[in-house]
């Protein structure tokens, strides 16, 4: 943007969370590219986990994927929250106010019909890329006819 | 599907964002608690474990701002953020947000205004079922849309093309319904015609064909609501009730809902009877005249699935037929289909033309105010350079700059546009109810509805964006680095800068407007000076409807003789006289008129077709119409003498090449009698201003009784002028109503100056003149506001550079030209431009306005000083701002 393109108009330093102040979404784009990709898997994991687990806090969901995923989620945990949110708001699952182990709220996460729905296409989907995918790496030059 | 019901939780989530918030956050706090705990466990010290669980939770703000983005609606709310701080400036400069609210509610008032009234009267007149598919008959010939009744019954039986054909005529009737004799107005229609506009009664029932059997079969009348609501108080006994129409007994069977007027969009009937009782109200029967053309007009809706044009042919073929049959009565008969809203194309072109003119002007005037509101838009961005440079500079994007800029710039316009909505609809109410011609039943509906208001929207988002895109150049170039650097100084430059231009621009639109409406002004004051061909100085008509009050035949002659002897007993009055219709007021009947040596008397054959009149002896004194030669008529111009007439200077040239030796020689009128031309008078105006020379025939009325007629009473000449003639008028009037009721106290009389009478006439001219000048006056308000802010503005900028000025001695002279010499160049050229336009743009006004020119040095000269004018007013405060610079002052400052 603008301000990265000039760097020898500031003479003074300005702090690099420029977008950190209130003044335009610097942000909005840069992030958008990796996490789309993220978010796609990340949800499919999530509905994947309530399935499995049945309703789960936030941190229940985080722990789960990452026993599961290793370091998928190791370092931003909290990159599950906006998934969770577009989900919920899909209508693929549902949430709650409940009390966690400690006997503190938290909000429970819950798949809807829906979700079960929308879980089992992803998972045919899935698959069938994945063995495509997986075909197209199999295959050698004289493998073809 | 998925989509939409993401959007509606975006939208709840909007509603309830703080909530959603706290949520987040609640869940974040868990989120790290636990985390932190588990880290415990695993043998962390405390401290360690909770900023492990932190850091494993990654950047907090990054996330909630994606979940914000994801949660609402980003859009809105930068948008409600850019308002709530747009409203924040306006509030703290309250003069520039008022002068710009000000601005644009004129603007977009003054368009709101017009378009009402095009809305009400042409866009969408009327509010009867299908009106799409209502068509009114006119001859091709002339354009008129009147038909005689033998005609229109062939028309309606033969024709294929329409669901059923209605007529109707305009009247005046007495009616007495139980309290006294009133003289209204009515519209006699036929059988049909409530089932062919396909209206419901709002009370009681209508009359239908099966309802008419012959002349005088039907003597029931339908009330509007409007007269029942003013003369029976809403009451819901009236049906069934009698009344009396012109001395005979009728019943009210109905009344019309509301808005239910007719088809002609500003007429407003007091009653509706059958056409077949016509000759109770008008005194003689039209019912068998195939001949008398003006009589009805014809209406109705086409079938479905038929084109105008088929209808047209279908219509021709009958008229072929019936031209054939009657040649003695039908001329040439081919049809053309019209709206019937404004007298179809009598009035429609004209009026179209006008209010097109109005609105273009009105357009104008939004145009000017928003090249005024950019040009103040600029210099406010450059004064807020320092701010803008500042968001620059802190990241913001220039987008965001200009989003927040135009936020702004719609958020005035808004405002301005509802403010001017507001004052719009005050006055389009008022004009609603306004009786323009105090003696006809003529209003304007044109009531604010939809339309308008999305239309005023629409201009003021329009406008919005004209005058927020003016200052975006100089957004997208600041150079926040220099700016911060070097303070928001102006740079004295001798370009010309986009500002300049504008505001030249809003100069000449507002000369334009200014020209046009002194050219109105001055046409209109010659108008009335104007030469008619008769002396409405000093004169007073009398109607005398004597068919009201049941007078017929030979009845009406003795009562109008008796009249005419009463009021010239009468010590003020030096002259009177009856004229069948009022030359000017009432028009004037044309009628074929034939040289003596024809001898195939059908219309295609006509010399002329003059406007004809029937007169007493005396009138012509009493009008002041000069007779030229010859004699004016006598009593002794009776059934028993031979037929005489007398013609207007026109006549005499069309008919006998010769205006001078025309008394003696004789012509053929419509019946084929012969008559003689005793006498010869001035041309004049006979339907309206703007006509051309046109012949006129004037027959006596022993000769050619006319039961209806006006009555011309000319005073006997005061001293003291205008306003004696005031009180003379009313003493007059007193003494008139006096002799007329001594004689018949059931004949409802209406007396007005000859002047009050013309008002109809120049009613037209008039409205141009008026709002033409209410224009003029707004182009002059926005130029001085215009010229005002940019010599304010420069004089504030450039205080620094005066005041130096000022120290090294420089004259008041220089200082104010060093000050102001821009804006009075501009003003200047911009009067130039706005003149050349305006001359140019004068041409259409010569269609509304009479002896409009604007090749009229009075007129140039005033252009030139009222913009001189304007300039010195809009410039003389910040003149003396300059002039009142204090050097030392500003220096201790800096």
């Amino acid at each position: 943007m603008d301000v990265q393109k000039r760097p020898s108009h500031f003479p003074v330093a300005f702090p690099k969370k420029i977008w950190h102040l209130p003044v335009g979404n610097l942000n909005e784009g840069r992030m958008k590219q990796k996490t789309d990709v993220q978010q796609g898997t990340l949800a499919l994991m999530v509905l994947k986990t309530l399935e499995v687990l049945g309703p789960q806090h936030g941190y229940g969901i985080a722990r789960r994927i990452e026993q599961i995923s290793g370091d998928l989620l190791a370092v931003n945990q909290g990159t599950l929250y906006p998934v969770l949110l577009k989900l919920e708001q899909e209508g693929a699952i549902d949430s709650e106010w409940g009390a966690s182990e400690n006997n503190r709220r938290a909000r429970f996460y819950r798949l809807t019909r829906d979700g079960r729905k929308q879980l089992q296409a992803e998972k045919q989907d899935w698959e069938q890329t994945a063995a495509i995918i997986g075909r197209f790496f199999d295959v050698k030059a004289g493998d073809l006819p | 599907m998925k989509s939409l019901r993401r959007f509606l939780a975006r939208i709840t989530n909007f509603i309830t964002r703080r909530r959603a918030d706290d949520r987040l956050q609640e869940e974040i706090a868990g989120h790290i608690e636990l985390q932190t705990e588990e880290n415990i466990r695993r043998g962390m010290p405390p401290a360690e474990a909770r900023r492990q669980a932190l850091l494993k939770f990654g950047g907090v703000e990054a996330m909630k701002e994606e979940y914000r983005a994801l949660r609402g609606l980003v859009f809105l709310e930068t948008f409600l953020q850019d308002a709530r701080y747009a409203w924040r400036m306006l509030r703290k400069s309250p003069s520039f947000s008022a002068v710009a609210v000000a601005t644009l509610a004129l603007g977009i008032g003054a368009n709101a205004v017009v378009f009402g009234v095009l809305n009400g009267l042409i866009v969408h007149p009327l509010k009867l079922p299908q009106a799409q598919s209502l068509y009114g008959l006119e001859r091709a010939s002339d354009r008129m849309g009147f038909e005689s009744y033998p005609n229109y019954l062939d028309l309606r039986a033969r024709n294929r093309s329409f669901d059923d054909l209605a007529a109707f005529s305009i009247a005046s009737a007495g009616i007495d319904t139980g309290s006294d004799a009133t003289s209204s107005w009515a519209l006699e229609v036929s059988g049909n015609y409530f089932d062919v506009l396909r209206a419901q009664p709002y009370l009681g029932g209508f009359f239908h064909s099966s309802d008419e059997h012959g002349p005088n079969s039907a003597p029931m009348i339908v009330l509007s609501y409007a007269f029942w609501h003013a003369r029976f108080h809403d009451d819901t006994g009236v049906i069934g009730r009698a009344v009396r129409v012109n001395k005979h007994p009728y019943t009210v069977i109905g009344v019309a809902p509301p808005e239910f007027h007719g088809t002609i969009v500003f007429f407003f009937p007091d009653f509706f009877v059958p056409y077949v009782n016509q000759e109770q109200i008008d005194g003689e029967s039209f019912l068998s005249a195939r001949g008398s053309r003006r009589v009805v007009e014809v209406l109705g809706h086409l079938k479905p699935g038929v084109t105008p044009a088929q209808a047209i042919a279908d219509l021709n073929s009958i008229g072929a037929d019936l031209e054939k049959s009657f040649p003695k009565d039908d001329g040439k008969m081919s049809f053309v289909l019209a709206r019937p809203s404004l007298y179809g194309d009598a009035l429609g072109p004209p009026v179209k033309a006008f209010l097109a003119g109005l609105m273009m002007l009105a357009g104008l005037i939004l145009l000017a105010a928003c090249a005024n509101l950019g040009s103040l838009f600029a210099a406010r961005a450059s004064d807020r350079s320092r701010e803008l440079a500042l968001r620059l500079a802190l990241g913001s994007s220039r987008l965001r700059v200009l989003r927040q800029l135009f936020t702004e710039a719609i958020l005035i316009s808004l405002i301005g546009g509802a403010v001017g909505l507001w004052i719009s609809v005050l006055l389009l109410d008022a004009l609603s109810v306004w009786r323009p011609i105090s003696r006809m039943p003529f209003s304007m509906p044109v009531n604010p509805d939809a339309r308008v208001y999305l239309a005023a929207l629409l201009l003021a988002l329009a406008s919005g964006f004209l005058f927020g895109a003016v200052p975006v150049r100089q957004v997208l170039r600041t150079d926040p680095y220099e700016i911060v650097k070097a303070g928001s100084s102006a740079r004295a430059g001798r370009r010309i800068t986009m500002r300049d231009l504008l505001l030249g621009a809003q100069i000449a639109i507002c000369a334009v407007l200014v020209t046009s409406s002194m050219v109105a002004v001055r046409g209109l004051a010659r108008t009335l000076r104007g030469n008619f061909g008769f002396e409405p100085r000093n004169a007073l008509l009398v109607s005398v409807p004597l068919s009201s009050a049941g007078y017929t035949g030979d009845a009406a002659t003795a009562m109008q003789k008796r009249v005419l002897d009463a009021v010239r007993a009468i010590p003020n009055v030096q002259s009177a006289g009856l004229i069948d219709r009022v030359p000017l007021c009432d028009g004037g009947i044309p009628s074929a008129v034939f040289t003596d040596d024809t001898s195939d008397l059908r219309p295609s054959n006509a010399a002329a077709t003059p406007a004809t009149y029937s007169i007493s002896p005396e009138y012509f004194w009493a009008a002041g119409v000069a007779l030229l030669a010859g004699r004016d008529f006598a009593l002794t111009d009776d059934k028993n003498a031979p037929r005489v007439a007398i013609v207007n200077q026109e006549f005499a040239r069309t008919i006998f090449r010769s205006a001078s030796n025309a008394t003696g020689k004789y012509f053929k009128r419509e019946d084929g009698s012969r008559a003689q031309v005793i006498g010869v008078v001035e041309d004049g105006k006979y339907a309206s201003l703007t006509e051309d020379r046109r012949a006129a025939l004037y027959l006596p009325a022993l000769q050619a009784p006319a039961t209806d007629t006006s009555l011309i009473v000319r005073a006997a000449a005061m001293p003291g002028g205008d306003a004696a003639w005031k009180d003379e008028s009313q003493q007059l009037t007193r003494q008139l109503r006096e002799t007329v009721r001594g004689l018949d106290a059931g004949l409802p009389v209406g007396i007005q100056t000859w002047y009050e009478a013309l008002n109809t006439v120049l009613f037209p001219a008039r409205i141009a003149t008026v709002s033409l000048g209410l224009f003029g006056v707004m182009g002059a308000m926005l130029s001085v506001t215009g010229i005002f802010g940019l010599a304010a503005y420069s004089v504030s900028k450039r205080r620094r550079e005066l005041g130096i000025r000022i120290a090294l001695g420089a004259h008041r002279k220089e200082v104010v030209l060093a000050a102001l010499g821009r804006a009075l160049k501009l003003l200047a050229f911009g009067t130039a431009a706005g003149l050349a336009l305006g001359i140019l743009a004068s041409r259409v006004l010569a269609l509304v306005v009479y002896e409009a020119t604007p090749r009229d040095p009075l007129v140039l000269v005033a252009v030139v000083l009222a913009m001189a004018l304007l300039g010195a007013l809009a410039t003389w405060i910040p003149a003396q701002r300059a002039l009142a610079i204090d050097p030392a002052a500003l220096m201790r400052e800096e």
